[in-house]
């Protein structure tokens, strides 16, 4: 044992010239930053002047009587409800297809995942064009099929399904690459043992596809709520201005931006970054628990 | 196919002069290809300066991350220490934070630090990834502690045996955090843009931003800056499509 301690002292040195930065680093960084988030939040602290003063839950009260707040809210969620449903099937639909394409596999891959590696600013730019209701692609396919033409981002109604539209074109190879490597990863014998026993398409689909995607699944809708609560990037290049036509595509993260970094209400954008974060670990627990529950047998 | 038509729109687009892109019905077709819209972005943006910029911060970010969660996941699998389970639970749990909660106060901390406008703002507080640590750790974990105690007891000191045994083993895993975080940097946008307002520290994804606010309804212009942008890493992703595919694939396993 002798030869050993001063080798454990050595282990214990190395671990500590690591962990003690890496503490540092995540006090610093991270923890300090929630707490002293939270702290500007219960305030009317000022950045120009570096006064402030407690003043309570006020600022969260505040959000709560805001209708700008409860809208952003609301179209927050009905990103969430467009988007998550729609990227979870079409990356379901694509990854079987793809994989039932055989040489021509490794192509449709890359086809899709090409805009997940081109820029948000640069995607944003062309599809805003596509938009352009007079010369935009959309609407000339539209005159050309004798169609009314539509709005696209200026409308109310459509700004937001627009915005998901881009999104789901923009991150599909993602999910598709992980529904894949999901779909791989089930065991073939399966379906030609189920096959053998006169199982349809549909009957493969339903008892072996489904139950053993399930982890996959899972992974995708959780990941694809709290991606989809947090959005920032598809609504910043599709609709700059002040929240799209009436607000329709102001979303949480944008109008917390807003608050702190154009009206410059410090207080007020870190109490909606609380409720949002907040809202955003209910859900994720809620999922967990209903998936987990519901996924044992 | 859908996926493509709209790059074929863009580079088309960029490619018309002026008159033809306001054209209704929009040619697919068109008679004349200029090369104006180029020169007129090339022009109004300093691309090389945003290139090298964008270039060298994700390149330096990676290289730190990498190397930061391989250390620190090493740590975590192979050494004991006190208090190591709580710690690594708070590195997980912190990957539940959202980045839009701590912005306000990280950008306070960036200014009293001096490091506004500065790219030590960008990468220190960068240096650690919770996800690159949560998947090098568990990469670390499969090593054999046979081949560990070999090393020491030939006198490797614990630095060493990392470099040369621990690291050697993990490459796959590693080229795939690379991919993932070079990919995560090179678009980066929100954090920079707060950070950088000086122009000459601007990276692609920002100073492409400021261009298109400031020339809202330029197609011509903003299309070419655009196509201009994505050719870098288009190349980067086409000569090594493989990798980047496995590497996400690769992240939809850690659950």
């Amino acid at each position: 044992m002798g030869s050993r301690n001063p080798r454990r002292r050595q282990q214990l040195i190395f671990a500590a010239c690591v962990v003690i930065p890496l503490v540092a680093s995540y006090v610093l960084f991270l923890i300090w930053p929630v707490i002293w988030a939270f702290r500007i939040s219960i305030s009317d602290w000022n950045l120009f002047t570096n006064v402030g003063q407690f003043v309570g839950l006020r600022n969260y009260a505040r959000a709560f009587k805001d209708p700008i707040f409860r809208i952003s809210l609301l179209n927050t969620f009905y990103y969430a409800i467009l988007s998550v449903p729609v990227g979870l099937i079409v990356a379901l639909a694509l990854g079987m297809m793809i994989q039932a394409a055989g040489p021509l596999r490794s192509l449709f891959r890359v086809l899709y995942f090409l805009p997940v590696v081109t820029s948000e600013i640069a995607t944003g730019v062309l599809w805003r064009w596509l938009y352009q209701p007079e010369y935009g692609l959309f609407n000339s396919m539209l005159r050309a099929l004798r169609l009314p033409p539509q709005d696209w981002l200026l409308s109310p109604e459509l700004a937001m399904p627009c915005v998901v539209l881009y999104a789901t074109w923009k991150g599909i190879g993602f999910t598709t690459i992980i529904m894949m490597a999901g779909l791989d990863g089930i065991d073939r014998t399966y379906y030609e043992a189920a096959r053998v026993d006169g199982a349809n398409g549909w009957q493969l689909f339903r008892h072996i596809t489904m139950p053993l995607l399930r982890p996959t699944l899972t992974f995708i809708l959780v990941t694809g709520v709290i991606g989809a609560l947090q959005v920032f990037g598809p609504i910043y290049v599709m609709t700059q201005g002040p929240g799209g036509p009436l607000h329709r595509t102001r979303t949480l993260v944008l109008y917390q931006y807003e608050s702190a970094f154009l009206s410059f209400q410090w207080p007020y954008g870190t109490a909606i970054a609380f409720i949002s974060f907040a809202i955003i670990m209910a859900l994720t627990l809620i999922q967990l628990r209903v998936l987990r529950r519901r996924w044992e047998y | 196919m859908a996926m493509v038509l709209p790059f074929y729109w863009m580079v088309l687009t960029s490619l018309k002069s002026k008159s033809e892109i306001v054209r209704i019905p929009p040619s697919f077709f068109p008679q004349s290809l200029t090369l104006g819209n180029y020169a007129e972005a090339w022009e109004r943006l300093d691309f090389p300066i945003l290139l090298r910029n964008s270039a060298f911060l994700a390149f330096t970010m990676t290289v730190t991350i990498l190397f930061s969660s391989s250390l620190v996941g090493y740590v975590f699998a192979k050494i004991e220490f006190p208090g190591r389970e709580l710690l690594f639970v708070v590195i997980l749990s912190s990957m539940m934070i959202p980045f839009n909660v701590v912005m306000i106060p990280l950008f306070l901390l960036i200014v009293k630090l001096h490091w506004a406008n500065t790219y030590w703002g960008i990468i220190i507080p960068g240096i650690f990834s919770s996800f690159g640590i949560f998947l090098m750790r568990q990469v670390m974990g499969t090593i054999p502690d046979e081949l560990l105690d070999a090393a020491r007891i030939d006198g490797a000191s614990e630095f060493r045996i990392f470099g040369s045994v621990a690291l050697p083993l993990s490459t796959s895993p590693l080229a795939a955090l690379g991919t993932l975080t070079f990919m995560g940097q090179w678009d980066a946008f929100l954090w920079p843009l707060i950070v950088l307002t000086r122009d000459d520290l601007f990276t692609l994804p920002v100073g492409l931003a400021l261009f298109n606010n400031r020339f809202y309804t330029e197609y011509g212009p903003l299309l070419a800056g655009a196509t201009i942008s994505v050719i870098p890493i288009l190349i980067v992703f086409l000569s090594a499509q493989r990798l980047f595919i496995e590497s996400v694939a690769l992240q939809g396993m850690k659950l």
